[in-house]
């Protein structure tokens, strides 16, 4: 589904990323950890197509298309969807006149009809029960005064209105409490199947104990140093990420 | 060139949708003002001696004013020696009813979206189009009359309605009020009068619909609105004028009376020609407006979409005389290219107990410069007045200007009075999320503006909010900061 290949990418002329391999498959479920500035977030905004990131060396395939050459609302419109670490505010739009403006523009891109009223506010009550997220927050402008959780939960229904073939989440668990997370996890977990596929970014353990991946990949300086199963996490969780700097660094 | 860049000239380079005209045969004063002139109108209009004497005398007044430079803006002075003031559609006799309207005047204004045709006009919306100097036909005037709701050009009341208009005329703006209004006062052609009667709450939507066709003529048109004891009318105005090199003036002067108890809630979609991306051409728009809440518990609700335009300079005011009266001022401002808007509104606080609420959103794009200019006075007997303003400005890209200029005069210790202002561009970091959900640029940005200016649209009656939506989406087309 998702292939990368030696992906380079700097930001105002500093590299971040130094050649990342990466290969996602439908179904899969892949965490991506690391120290605080390793690039895992750059990881995620040069997938979904940020501006202020160049890519300066390597390729990214996603599902037989050139994902590089796809501007961002192309790359959503293929089904590619990034929850958000930090969900920004839009004054005065409702998050569902803004879910209904993207579902439809997903749609149309799709060659489908676009959803009525009735229709998109019955998809979106359906919907609403996986977040268990209240309507009342969905008519309040999106994301304007939300809590922490509150946002992340809508970035998770968001999701789930647009079912995406690949997600990526980037840092979903950071500023939520246990509770929330649980809500949030487990609505990533009933969208999951054997079609879609997960990219989990995270910078702790705990959000892997709700969301299990299949494959977990250690970020550092740019470059994936190391890839296990869901034992790395928890043994990076025990003993931090020193023992894996000092791998790298004395192989330097 | 960054992408968003590139956008932003995108939506610079739009184009005017009203920019056509019509050549048609036009009965004209010749160029140039002075007092034979204004007699020249006057005769042509049929107009008592007593129209025609205060016509002079506003004359007299302009002739001694000078034009004022306070407001931010900036544009070569007009030749108004060389300006035509009067311009008219020919035509053999004054139709009597709509069926008698030229169809070439008709079918300018179904081009423009209004259809003058009663059985296929909109619900609940009647008209009056107003065409360079004359009205060219007013709707719906048997339905309202029955109700004793005089709603006709501003020529024809004052044929008819000698006495009404010769006691309001002037009442709230005087001539002497600043240099346009008198010049207004000395040159006006046509206009809209509607009067409501006590205790009527009128039905329907009143709409006046502005159209320059003619080239170097100013338009000059006067409405008057009078609202009995305990009555209620929503009030709409909406304006085009032809793509043209030459700038144009258009100088109105818009009068609203609220009697006690009475409501009177005025809309303006303002869609003048803006002048060309280059800022070649385009409406010089000063317009002065303004309401009196003279009774008690009155209330005056200014709202205004503006979105065309070279320059505006506009402060829809209101005087809150009476008791617990009550006025209001929405304001979408929204310049591009090299347009410039000075506008906002004034809050004269005399009665007890008087409120008045003031949000302003401004939205400049490319050259442009937008400035909100307010000014909130409360008099010395306005025991308990308030008065909140809100003024935000939204920028968008690096290259336009938002300025405010709030003053408060207060005179009396009771008063309350609260200013909040924010400033904003539109941030990289909204679209890209909009982007990121599979929502284009240009629709992220219609998306981000309505939202914004979400407070005032509100306000709007019902057609024409969706009518503005539109508009605000049609001008920032493309353009993200």
């Amino acid at each position: 589904m998702l292939s990368i290949k030696n992906l380079h990418a700097s930001i105002e002329g500093t590299p971040i990323l130094r050649g990342i391999n990466l290969e996602v498959k439908p179904g899969e479920v892949h965490a991506i950890m690391g120290p605080n500035g390793s690039g895992k977030s750059t990881l995620a905004s040069v997938l979904a197509g940020r501006e202020e990131y160049e890519v300066t060396d390597g390729s990214v395939d996603f599902l037989g298309k050139d994902l590089l050459d796809l501007a961002p609302e192309d790359r959503a419109r293929e089904g590619v969807f990034l929850a958000f670490q930090y969900p920004v505010e839009i004054p005065g739009v409702s998050s569902t006149n803004f879910l209904r403006t993207a579902v439809n523009q997903v749609r149309e891109y799709r060659g489908l009809e676009p959803l009525d009223a009735v229709k998109f506010l019955s998809e979106m009550k359906e919907k609403m029960k996986l977040v268990e997220i209240d309507q009342k927050l969905l008519s309040r402008a999106l994301n304007e005064g939300f809590s922490g959780g509150e946002k992340k939960r809508n970035e998770i229904f968001q999701m789930a209105m647009l079912e995406p073939k690949l997600s990526i989440l980037d840092e979903t668990d950071s500023g939520l409490d246990i509770d929330a997370l649980r809500v949030v996890s487990n609505g990533v977990n009933k969208l999951k199947s054997n079609e879609n596929a997960t990219i989990v970014v995270t910078h702790y353990q705990r959000l892997l104990d709700y969301i299990v991946p299949d494959y977990v990949h250690v970020l550092y300086k740019g470059r994936i140093v190391k890839s296990g199963t869901k034992e790395l996490a928890l043994e990076l969780e025990e003993k931090g990420y020193d023992w894996i700097k000092e791998e790298v660094d004395a192989a330097v | 060139m960054s992408k968003d860049n590139q956008i932003l000239e995108e939506f610079t380079s739009k184009e005017y949708e009203h920019g056509w005209s019509v050549d048609m045969e036009v009965d004209e004063a010749p160029p140039g003002l002075n007092e034979e002139i204004i007699k020249w109108i006057s005769a042509k209009k049929e107009e008592p001696q007593w129209l025609l004497d205060w016509r002079l005398k506003a004359f007299k007044t302009w002739s001694e004013m000078t034009e004022p430079e306070w407001a931010n803006v900036t544009y070569p002075k007009i030749d108004l020696q060389a300006l035509r003031y009067y311009s008219a559609p020919k035509k053999s006799k004054k139709p009597k009813s709509l069926d008698e309207i030229d169809p070439e005047l008709l079918q300018i204004y179904e081009r423009l979206g209004i259809s003058l045709n009663e059985q296929k006009k909109l619900q609940g919306i009647a008209v009056d189009a107003v065409l360079d100097s004359v009205s060219v036909g007013t709707t719906f005037k048997d339905t309202l009359s029955k109700l004793g709701i005089i709603f006709c050009s501003f020529s024809e009341a004052v044929k008819e309605h000698p006495d009404l208009v010769k006691q309001y005329l002037g009442s709230v703006v005087p001539m002497t009020d600043n240099y346009y209004a008198a010049l207004n006062s000395a040159v006006f052609s046509d206009g809209s009068f509607c009067y409501i009667p006590a205790g009527v709450r009128c039905p329907m939507e009143l709409s006046t619909y502005f159209r320059i066709n003619a080239a170097n003529t100013g338009q000059f048109e006067r409405t008057l609105i009078v609202a009995e004891d305990s009555s209620y009318v929503s009030y709409l105005e909406g304006c085009t004028a032809p793509q043209r090199d030459e700038n144009q003036l258009h100088a109105a002067v818009v009068e609203i009376y609220a009697a006690k108890n009475a409501e009177v809630k005025y809309s303006t979609v303002q869609n003048w020609f803006p002048g060309d991306k280059n800022g070649k051409g385009g409406i010089y728009n000063f317009v002065t407006k303004r309401g009196i809440c003279a009774g008690d518990n009155s209330k005056i609700s200014w709202t205004q979409v503006e979105t065309g335009s070279a320059v505006t300079w506009k402060y829809p005011s209101c005087i809150l005389k009476g008791d617990n009266s009550v006025g209001e001022f929405y304001s979408v401002a929204v310049t591009n290219n090299y347009q410039q808007a000075d506008t906002g509104t004034k809050m004269i606080h005399i009665g007890k107990n008087t409120k008045s609420r003031i949000v302003s959103k401004g939205i400049s794009a490319g050259k442009s410069q937008n400035s909100y200019r307010g000014q909130v006075q409360v008099m010395k007997r306005a025991t308990n007045a308030r008065n909140f303003s809100q003024c935000d400005s939204l920028l968008m890209g690096d290259k336009c200007g938002a300025h405010t200029f709030p003053y408060i005069d207060i005179q009396n210790s009771s008063a309350k009075v609260e200013h909040e202002a924010t400033t904003s561009k539109i941030g990289e970091d909204q679209l890209f999320y909009c982007n990121q959900r599979g929502i284009s640029t240009e629709d992220a940005v219609a998306l981000i503006v309505n939202g914004y200016a979400k407070e005032v649209l509100n306000q709007l009656p019902m057609e024409f909010a969706v009518e503005a939506q539109k508009l605000l989406a049609l001008t920032l087309e493309g353009s993200v900061g």
